[in-house]
C-alpha cells in the first residue's frame, strides 16, 4: 500500500493521545465547548476507517506498520480486516458523539479537561487493540485500555466505591491480561507466528499444537475477564461508578466488547474444536442468565443496563462459541446492534439523571413531555434492543434464533437460555426506556426540563442510525456486517436478513420472546422482590470474594511482614548469620574442596606469645562482667594484631593498628564510661549456647575456607607487577606507601572522604537534640 | 605458619559473631571491632605470610631483591584498618545517641522504626 496512506494510519493511530495531551488546556481556555474541538480527533478517525469500507468490503485486508524492536521481532504494526474496522468505525464513531456528550454532561467539572485527556487515551488505546497486527502492540494497547479504564472509573476519585471499583475492574482486567500474554505468547511459540495476520494464514497449525488447550485456556483467561463473563461479571456493574460518558463508551459500546473481539478474530485459528465449542457456549449462556437475571433486581437505570451488558457480553460469547456460519453473522449484527443500542441508552440514563437529579427508576415516571427528544432516542433504542422491526435488533434477534436449533441436548438448552435471556432483556429495555417517560408525572429531585444538544445529539443519533442501518440492511451487509462476518469464520459469507419479517421458526420464537417479555415486564415489581429474596438467601457472590480475597491478600502481607520484619535485631543478626554459615559450608561440602588436613605449625616462642595474648584478649571481650575489664581487654586483641603485624612484615600496618585500637580504647572508655553501659549478657544458657553454635558454624567456616585458599597456588600476577614498577615509575621505596599515595591514590582520597564524612555525621549527630531527649538523658544520669 | 594464623582467624570470627548476636547494643559494637580485626586478618593470611622482611626496595635497587611480604595486601588492609575505625566511631556515637534518646541498650526495646502491635493496615479501598 501506499506510504501516504500508512502515514495518516499511523497518524490516526496517535491523533487521540495528541488530542489526549491538549486536551486539558484546551477545557481551560474554551470551558465545555472543547469538546467540540477535541470530537475533531475521533471524527477524523471515522472518516479515514470510513474510506476503508470499499477495499475491506472486496476482500482486501489492509496491513501496515513499522519496525519497533527489531532484534526482538517486534513490529508496530496494523491489520485492517472487515472485523476490526468495524470495530474501529463503532470505537471512532460512537467515541466522536461520547466526546461531545461529556462535554454537556461534565459542564463546569473542575476536572472537565482531565475527563476528556482520559477519555481519549483510552479511546486511542481502544483503537490500537482492535487494529494491532503483532501480538506484542496488541497486548500493549490491551493492557493501556485496562488503565485507562481504571482512571475512568476511579475519575469522581474522592469516593470510596469508586476507589473500590477501580481497583476491582484494575485487578480482574489486569489478571486476565497477564493470561493473555502468556497465551499470545504460547501461540508464538507453537505456531512462529508472532502477529495476527500471519497467524491467520497459519491455517490448522495452531490446534493442531500440543498446547493447544493451554493457549486456549490463557487467551480465555483474558477474553473472559475484560468482557466480563461470569464468574467474573462482578467489576463491570460495579464500574458503574464511572460518570455515564464512561459507563455508554467502555463499559457497553468498546472496551468490554474487547474479549469478544479478542474471541471473534482467533475464532479461525482457535475455534471449530470440541473444547471452543464447549467452553464458549457454557460461559456464554450461564453469563446470559446470571446477567439478566440480576438485572431484574435493580432500580438503578444504570445497573439494570449494566447487568444487560453482562447478558449481551454472555450472548455474543455465546453464539462466537457456537461456530457454525449462521451463528457468527448473529454474533457480528447482534454485536452492532449492541453498541448502538446500549450507547444510545446508557447516555439516556445518563441524560435523565442529570435533568431529573435521580436515576431509580421507581422515582421516575411521566417525563415524556418534559423531555421529548431524549423519550424518542429511548423509545428507537428500546425498541432495537427488543428486537422489534424495523431496527438493527431484530435483524440481530432473527439471526440468532435462525442460528439456534431444537435438535435435543445442548442446543435446546442453548436454544431455552437465549429465549429466556432476550425475553429478560427486552423487559429491562423497556423498563429503562419506557417506565421514567410514560405514566403519571412523578415529583423529582430536579424539575425535569428537556437537556442541551450536546447531551441529547449523542443518544439520538446512535438510535437513528440503528434504525436506518436496519431498514437498508442490503448496504449495511455489504459494506459491515458481511465482511465482518468472513473475517471472524475465516471464509466468505452472505447475510440475507432484513427487516421484512418472514414465516419461519426463528419468527415464531421472536414472538414467543416478546409475549413473554411483555408479561414479565407487567409484573416486573414482584420478579424485583422475587430475584431480591433469592439474592438475599444465597448472600455470597463473586464481589463479595473479592472483598474478602482483598483483604485476605491484606491479612496474610501483614502476618508474613510480622515474622520476617519482626523489628527485633537479634533475629535479623541469627538469620544472617545462620546463611552466611550455610553459603561457606555448602558449596565446600556439595563439591568435596575441604582442605587438606594441615601440618602442625612451626613458630617461634614469641610469635606463640603473641597468638596467646590474642586468645586471651577475645576470649576475655566475651566474658568481661565489667565495663573496663571489656575496653581494656579490647585493647589487647587490638594491640595482639598490630603485634601479629610486625612480626610478619608489615610495619605500617602495626602502625596504623596501634594508633587506631587507642583511639577505639579511649572513645569506648569515653562513651561506656558516661552511659553506664554494661557489657554483661544476662541471658538464659540455653540462648548463649544457640549463638555460640552459630558463631562456631560460621568462624570455623571462615577459617577452613581460608585454610583451602592459602593451600592453593599462589597467584603472585599483581604483587609482582607492583614490586617491579614501584621504583621505575613511582619513585618509591615503601611499596605499601606507593600503592596507597600513587597507584591507588584516587581510592586513597575516597577513603579520607569516607573518613571526613564520618566525622561530619558524628558532629551531626551530636549536635542534633530533640527537646525531649535532655530529661531522657538527666533521668538516666 | 598460614595454619597457625587461621586458626586465629577463626577464634576472631567466633567472638566477634558471638557479640554481635546480642541484645545489647554495647556487645554489638565490641563485636563490630573485632570483626573488622578479623577480616582484615583473613586479607593478610590470604596474601600469604613472610616472616620479618617487609616489602621496602632497598638503596640502589630499581626492584625488590630476594622474597620480601606481599605488598598488595598491606595496603588493601591500610585503607580497611581506617574506615573500619571511621565506621565503629560512628556507631559508637550513634549507640550512644541512641542510648540518650530512647533511654535502654536493648536492641529488642529500640522499636521506633518497627513498633510492636502496629496492626492491620486499613482494610478500606
Amino acid at each position: 500500500m501506499a506510504d501516504a496512506s500508512q502515514s495518516v494510519t499511523f497518524l490516526a493511530l496517535i491523533l487521540p493521545f495528541l488530542a489526549a495531551a491538549i486536551a486539558p488546556a484546551l477545557t481551560r481556555i474554551l470551558k465545555h465547548n472543547a469538546a467540540w474541538v477535541l470530537a475533531l480527533a475521533p471524527l477524523f478517525l471515522f472518516v479515514h476507517f470510513f474510506g476503508y469500507l470499499g477495499d475491506v468490503a472486496a476482500g482486501r485486508a489492509v496491513t501496515g506498520g513499522y519496525a519497533w524492536i527489531p532484534s526482538l521481532g517486534v513490529d508496530f504494526s496494523w491489520f485492517i480486516d472487515g472485523l476490526s474496522l468495524t470495530f474501529a468505525l463503532l470505537i471512532s464513531g460512537i467515541g466522536t458523539l461520547i466526546v461531545l456528550y461529556a462535554g454537556g454532561y461534565l459542564k463546569g467539572h473542575e476536572q472537565q479537561g482531565r475527563f476528556f485527556s482520559f477519555i481519549l487515551m483510552f479511546m486511542g488505546a481502544m483503537q490500537g487493540l482492535v487494529l494491532s497486527d503483532s501480538f506484542m502492540t496488541l497486548f500493549v494497547f490491551w493492557e493501556l485500555t485496562s488503565i485507562t479504564s481504571f482512571l475512568l472509573i476511579g475519575f469522581d476519585h474522592s469516593r470510596e466505591a469508586s476507589r473500590r471499583a477501580a481497583l476491582q475492574a484494575l485487578v480482574v482486567t489486569g489478571l486476565g491480561g497477564l493470561s493473555l500474554l502468556a497465551g499470545l505468547l504460547v501461540i508464538w511459540a507453537a505456531t512462529g507466528e508472532g502477529t495476527l495476520s500471519g497467524l491467520l494464514s497459519s491455517g490448522d497449525a495452531l490446534r493442531a499444537a500440543p498446547f493447544y488447550l493451554l493457549a486456549l485456556v490463557l487467551v480465555l483467561g483474558g477474553a473472559f475477564t475484560k468482557s466480563a463473563q461470569f464468574p467474573f461479571h462482578f467489576w463491570l456493574p460495579n464500574a458503574m461508578e464511572a460518570p455515564t460518558p464512561v459507563s455508554a463508551y467502555l463499559h457497553s459500546a468498546t472496551m468490554v466488547k474487547a474479549g469478544v473481539y479478542l474471541l471473534m478474530r482467533l475464532n479461525p485459528v482457535l475455534g471449530d474444536t470440541v473444547w471452543w465449542e464447549t467452553i464458549l457456549p457454557i460461559f456464554g449462556g450461564t453469563t446470559l442468565l446470571v446477567g439478566t437475571l440480576l438485572a431484574i433486581r435493580q432500580t438503578d437505570l444504570k445497573l439494570m443496563l449494566a447487568y444487560t451488558t453482562v447478558a449481551s457480553l454472555g450472548l455474543l460469547v455465546m453464539l462466537t462459541g457456537l461456530g457454525s456460519e449462521i451463528a457468527i453473522e448473529a454474533a457480528v449484527l447482534y454485536l452492532v446492534a449492541h453498541s448502538l443500542f446500549k450507547g444510545a441508552l446508557f447516555m439516556v440514563a445518563g441524560l435523565i439523571d442529570h435533568e431529573a437529579g435521580t436515576r431509580d427508576v421507581r422515582w421516575l415516571g411521566g417525563l415524556r413531555s418534559a423531555m421529548p427528544i431524549t423519550f424518542a432516542a429511548a423509545l428507537l433504542a428500546a425498541l432495537s434492543m427488543g428486537g422489534l422491526p424495523p431496527f438493527f435488533g431484530f435483524l440481530a434477534k432473527e439471526e440468532i434464533y435462525a442460528a439456534l436449533d431444537f435438535s435435543g441436548g445442548w442446543n435446546a438448552l442453548f436454544t431455552a437460555v437465549a429465549i429466556i435471556g432476550n425475553a429478560l432483556m427486552l423487559v429491562i429495555g423497556f423498563a429503562v426506556a419506557l417506565k421514567p417517560f410514560l405514566g403519571a408525572a412523578v415529583e423529582t429531585p430536579k424539575h425535569a426540563h428537556e437537556g442541551p444538544v450536546l447531551l441529547w445529539l449523542g443518544p439520538l443519533t446512535l438510535a437513528i442510525v440503528g434504525c436506518v442501518a436496519a431498514i437498508f440492511s442490503g448496504v449495511t451487509h455489504h459494506y459491515v456486517s458481511e465482511p465482518m462476518a468472513a473475517a471472524v469464520a475465516g471464509a466468505p459469507v452472505e447475510i440475507y436478513i432484513s427487516v421484512v419479517p418472514h414465516a419461519s421458526l426463528a419468527l415464531l420464537l421472536s414472538i414467543v420472546t416478546i409475549a413473554l417479555g411483555i408479561a414479565i415486564f407487567l409484573m416486573l415489581d414482584r420478579a424485583r422482590d422475587a430475584m431480591a429474596a433469592v439474592l438475599a438467601a444465597i448472600g455470597w457472590g463473586p464481589d463479595r470474594g473479592f472483598d474478602q480475597a482483598i483483604r485476605g491478600l491484606i491479612r496474610l502481607a501483614n502476618a508474613v511482614t510480622g515474622v520476617i520484619q519482626n523489628g527485633r535485631m537479634e533475629v535479623y543478626m541469627t538469620v544472617t548469620f545462620v546463611m552466611i554459615a550455610v553459603a561457606i559450608w555448602a558449596p565446600m561440602l556439595m563439591f568435596g574442596e575441604l582442605p587438606a588436613m594441615p601440618t602442625f605449625p612451626r613458630m617461634t616462642f614469641y610469635e606463640w606469645t603473641v597468638f596467646a595474648i590474642a586468645a586471651i584478649g577475645l576470649g576475655a571481650v566475651a566474658y568481661a562482667a565489667d565495663r573496663l575489664t571489656a575496653i581494656v581487654s579490647l585493647g589487647i586483641q587490638g594491640f595482639a594484631v598490630a603485634l601479629l603485624f610486625l612480626l610478619f612484615g608489615a610495619p605500617d600496618l602495626a602502625f596504623t593498628q596501634f594508633m587506631v585500637e587507642t583511639l577505639s580504647v579511649v572513645i569506648l572508655a569515653l562513651v561506656m564510661t558516661r552511659l553506664r553501659l554494661y557489657p554483661s549478657d544476662h541471658r538464659p544458657t540455653a540462648e548463649k549456647m544457640v549463638d555460640v553454635g552459630i558463631a562456631g558454624a560460621c568462624g570455623i567456616g571462615f577459617a577452613v575456607l581460608l585454610l583451602k585458599v592459602t593451600q592453593i597456588p599462589f597467584d603472585s600476577t599483581l604483587s609482582d607487577f607492583f614490586s617491579t614498577y614501584s621504583y621505575v615509575i613511582a619513585h618509591g621505596r615503601n611499596i605499601v606507601n606507593v600503592i596507597i599515595v600513587d597507584f591507588r591514590g584516587l581510592d586513597t582520597l575516597g577513603e579520607i572522604a569516607v573518613v571526613m564524612i564520618t566525622g561530619l555525621a558524628i558532629l551531626a549527630l551530636i549536635r542534633i537534640r530533640l527537646p525531649r531527649s535532655t530529661d531522657v538523658t538527666e533521668a538516666k544520669s | 605458619m598460614e595454619t597457625a594464623l587461621t586458626a586465629l582467624v577463626g577464634l576472631f570470627y567466633v567472638v566477634s559473631i558471638y557479640l554481635m548476636l546480642s541484645r545489647h547494643i554495647i556487645r554489638v559494637l565490641l563485636g563490630i571491632a573485632i570483626f573488622g580485626n578479623a577480616v582484615n586478618m583473613t586479607i593478610f593470611t590470604a596474601g600469604r605470610i613472610m616472616r620479618e622482611v617487609p616489602p621496602i626496595i632497598p638503596e640502589g635497587q630499581s626492584a625488590l631483591d630476594g622474597v620480601t611480604a606481599n605488598p598488595l595486601p598491606q595496603a588493601l588492609i591500610l585503607t580497611a584498618i581506617v574506615i573500619s575505625f571511621s565506621f565503629f566511631a560512628f556507631l559508637l556515637v550513634l549507640a550512644y545517641r541512641a542510648y540518650q534518646e530512647l533511654g535502654t541498650d536493648d536492641t529488642d526495646e529500640m522499636r521506633i522504626a518497627e513498633p510492636e502491635g502496629e496492626g492491620l493496615p486499613p482494610l478500606g479501598y
